[in-house]
Formats: structure tokens, sequence, C-alpha cells
């Protein structure tokens, strides 16, 4: 848990002073819903298609911080360093998991207001508690699969393509709930009452994916 | 070290009497359904094609643990050698099933389909398992990294079906469910004859293709300690692995 927490700490002081991945998150996300509106020539979205475009912009905003996760203990020799210390190695996924939860809360932060703002037809406060609700789950997942999917691309040669290309298709489950239970909380006629069904099953490909996550990640730091 | 060569002449005869069993049922015997007519007869080579592609992917799945577990490389052939039959397996019921929608929905995809999404899916995921492997030179690293992608793309599949088929309707004759089905006598028979024959085809196929690898290896290791070569790597690229 200290070895955790020291980790979490070292990424966060690292993203605090270079900056390099969260304002990109932001700005790609931003840029998205721009490209959004004029793909989809329409001045606002509501209903089912906000729902979507939330979440493949929040997706792919993730998958570039998903991307840059390991990409400094690969580069500056952090593995070997981690390796070489007396400490449980499930640390490392549970620090790198929590940062990209946070960073992922973090755009989050900034993406939806400017969401709410640029595109979203109905008034974004209704729906608010709901949405943070159903988005935190969200990110639980996201974050998971993308620590693990990050530490098996990361040391491959092409990287930067094996890491999405792998996965996009294990969140697949994840976005169809995130989507469908995020489509009657953005309806033009006020939100409609949150689905349980699709929280339930977010809830549980999250704690699946930890499980498997904890059982396999010992192995992706072995040299 | 094994040969995987043994009992599999037997095994192909097995096979292929099975197949032929299953074909003769379902083109000569069993009655043409009442409602769709010749087309359905499709679906005694499509369901099983499908079933046993999933269920070749969790066994991959399952190997890649023993892998894991036990540090034994061969498991690791197994595994790949599992993942990529199914593959092949899974593009030919992807293809049938495509046929079939065609000729009993009228489009050659149907979004809602629970099934047929849900193994677009899985498909996807296990496309980049040979560009994985391609994209890690260490071979022991290689090994490890696959059998954790093994892992959780095998542990995947059931939940990636779980979500779809809720996120849907249904639209797919539900006609293998645990209560028993609506299968009537000749048609559940002929299927579990077909059934049996794609595995059997499945399993035929795989020890082949592992006999045939193993023989390669033995054959390269011969090599090498008679003429004392040290790079006798195979000229074809290859994600397989090497022992």
């Amino acid at each position: 848990m200290k070895t955790a927490l020291a980790i979490l700490r070292k990424d966060l002081l690292l993203e605090l002073r270079t900056l390099e991945t969260l304002p990109a998150m932001a700005l790609f996300s931003i840029t998205t819903f721009v490209i959004f509106h004029f793909g989809l020539n329409r001045p606002t979205v509501e209903g089912q298609t906000a729902a979507g475009v939330l979440t493949v912009t929040l997706l792919f905003a993730g998958i570039l911080g998903v991307n840059r996760l390991f990409v400094a203990e690969r580069e500056q020799g952090g593995f070997d360093a981690f390796l070489l210390a007396p400490v449980d190695r499930s640390a490392m996924l549970l620090a790198k998991a929590t940062a990209l939860f946070l960073f992922l809360a973090v755009l989050e932060v900034i993406a939806v207001p400017a969401f709410g703002l640029l595109l979203l037809g109905p008034s974004l406060g209704p729906p608010l508690p709901s949405l943070i609700a159903v988005l935190a789950l969200a990110d639980l997942g996201i974050a998971v699969i993308g620590t693990l999917v990050s530490a098996l691309a990361v040391q491959t040669r092409a990287r930067d393509v094996i890491g999405p290309v792998i996965g996009l298709p294990l969140l697949i489950p994840a976005l169809i709930a995130t989507a469908r239970a995020i489509g009657p909380l953005l309806g033009s006629g006020g939100p409609a009452p949150l689905p349980g069904k699709w929280l339930l099953i977010l809830a549980l490909y999250d704690v699946v994916f930890a499980l498997v996550a904890y059982a396999v990640f010992d192995f992706l730091l072995e040299d | 070290m094994p040969t995987y060569g043994k009992g599999l002449r037997g095994l192909s005869i097995l096979t292929l009497t099975t197949i032929v069993v299953a074909l003769t049922l379902v083109f000569f015997w069993v009655p043409q359904d009442a409602s769709q007519g010749f087309i359905q007869k499709i679906f005694y080579i499509h369901v099983p094609l499908a079933i046993v592609s999933l269920c070749g992917f969790v066994f991959g799945g399952i190997l890649a643990v023993m892998h894991l577990r036990t540090g034994d490389r061969r498991y690791d052939m197994r595994s790949y050698v599992a993942i990529h039959m199914s593959l092949i397996f899974g593009v030919g019921g992807l293809i049938t099933g495509s046929i079939w929608a065609k000729a009993s929905w009228g489009h050659w995809w149907v979004w809602n389909e629970p099934t047929l999404v849900s193994f677009l899916i899985v498909l996807l995921m296990y496309a980049t398992y040979t560009p994985f492997r391609f994209s890690i030179e260490d071979p022991e690293r290689q090994g490890r990294y696959a059998s954790v992608f093994a892992i959780v793309a095998g542990a995947f599949v059931p939940l990636n079906f779980l979500a779809v088929r809720l996120a849907q309707q249904y639209v797919h004759p539900r006609v293998l469910t645990l209560t028993g089905g609506n299968l009537p006598g000749p048609m559940r028979l002929t299927f579990t004859v077909s059934l049996i024959g794609v595995a059997l085809l499945f399993v035929t196929l795989w020890k082949y293709e592992m006999a045939a690898k193993n023989a390669r290896i033995q054959m390269r290791t011969l090599r090498r300690r008679l003429l004392g070569d040290d790079d006798l790597r195979p000229p074809q690229r290859s994600a397989a692995p090497t022992l």
C-alpha cells in the first residue's frame, strides 16, 4: 500500500511538473467535440446520440493517457528499479490504475462541462449526479483495463498501435453499458431515471477485470 | 519430447467419418425447416463452428494459465495453436452466419443480433493476438505476454456475450437454451453429430499443427547438433513460439 502510494505520488508529481498527458487529453476531447459538431452537422445533440458522442470522445481521450502510462517507466528504467526493490509487484497495478483513474476524472471535469456548453441540447444540471455515478464506474473500467493493456503494449515494438488495438475490443462491453446508461439521462425531455441494469453490468465488468488484472499483472513485470 | 503424432491416423479417420455422417444426415435425412426451407441447413455448420471456436478460445486461455503456472513453453505453443485454429473456425462461423442472415433476414449484417455482434467483437479481440506476438522480439517475454493476453481475452469472451445480449432485443432463434430448447428430435440429433464432427475436426487440426511444429523444432535441434549451425531460424516470418 505504501509502495503504491509512493508510485502514485511520483506519477502525479511528474504529471504536475511536465504536464505531458492531461492537457493533451483535454484538448483532444474538445477538438473531438468540434469535429462531431461538423461531422453530425447539428448544433446540439441529445439522448442516445449525445451519450455516444460523449462516451466515444472520453474513450479516445482516455486512450491517449493509456498510451503514455508506462512510457516513462520504460524509457527511464523505472521498471528495472521497481523490479530491484523488494516490494509487492501488484503495487504497480494499483498505483497506475489509480493514476489513470485520476487523470480520467480530471479530464471529465474539463470535458463534460465543455460538452454541455458546446454540444448538449438539454441542460447538464439535472442529470449531473447520475452522470457522475456512471462515469465513475466507466472510469474504473477504463483505468483497470487501460493499465493492463498499457503494461502489455509498452514492451512491444509498435506500442502506440498495439495498445489501442487490444484495448478497444476489451472495452467494448463497458462502453456499451456506459453509453446505454447515459443515453436516458441526456434525453430532451429531462433526465429519465438511471437504468440500474447497466450500472450493474458496468460494476460487474469492473470487478471481474480488476480480479483478472490482479491475477496476471505480476507476469508482466518479470525479467 | 512428445511427438503429438500418436493416434493421429485413428483420430483423422474418426473425424472424417463423423463429418461425412453429419453431412449425410444434414442433406439427406433431417427434415427441412418449415419456415426457412433449405437455407436453414447452414445452421448445422454455422452453430458448431461458432461454438467450437469460442470453446477453443477459452481452451487457449486455460492452456495459457498452465503456461504461466508451470513455465513450460510447450503450453504456450499449445495455447498459440488453439487460438489461431479458433480464429480460423471463427471466421468460418462469421461467414456462414452472414450467409444465413442474408438468406433469412435479407441483410448480410444485422446489428440487432446479439450473438453475431458479440462474436464479431470477440474476433476483433483475438485478431490482435498474432500482431501482438509479432511485435515482441524476446521469445521468453513473447510467450509470457501472449499468455497474459490469452487469459484476459478468455475471461472477456463470456462477459462480452452477456453485455451484448443484454443490449439488444432477441432476434436469433434461441435453440440451445439450458432448459432443453425447442429443437425437434431429428434436428437435435443431426446438430449433435455435426457439433461432434466439428469439434473432432478442431482437435485433429490442432494435433496436426502441433505435430508439424514439434517436428520442425526437433529437426532444427538435430541440425544444430549435427552441423553446429547456430542461426537456423526459419526464413519465413512467424509468430509461433519457438522452444
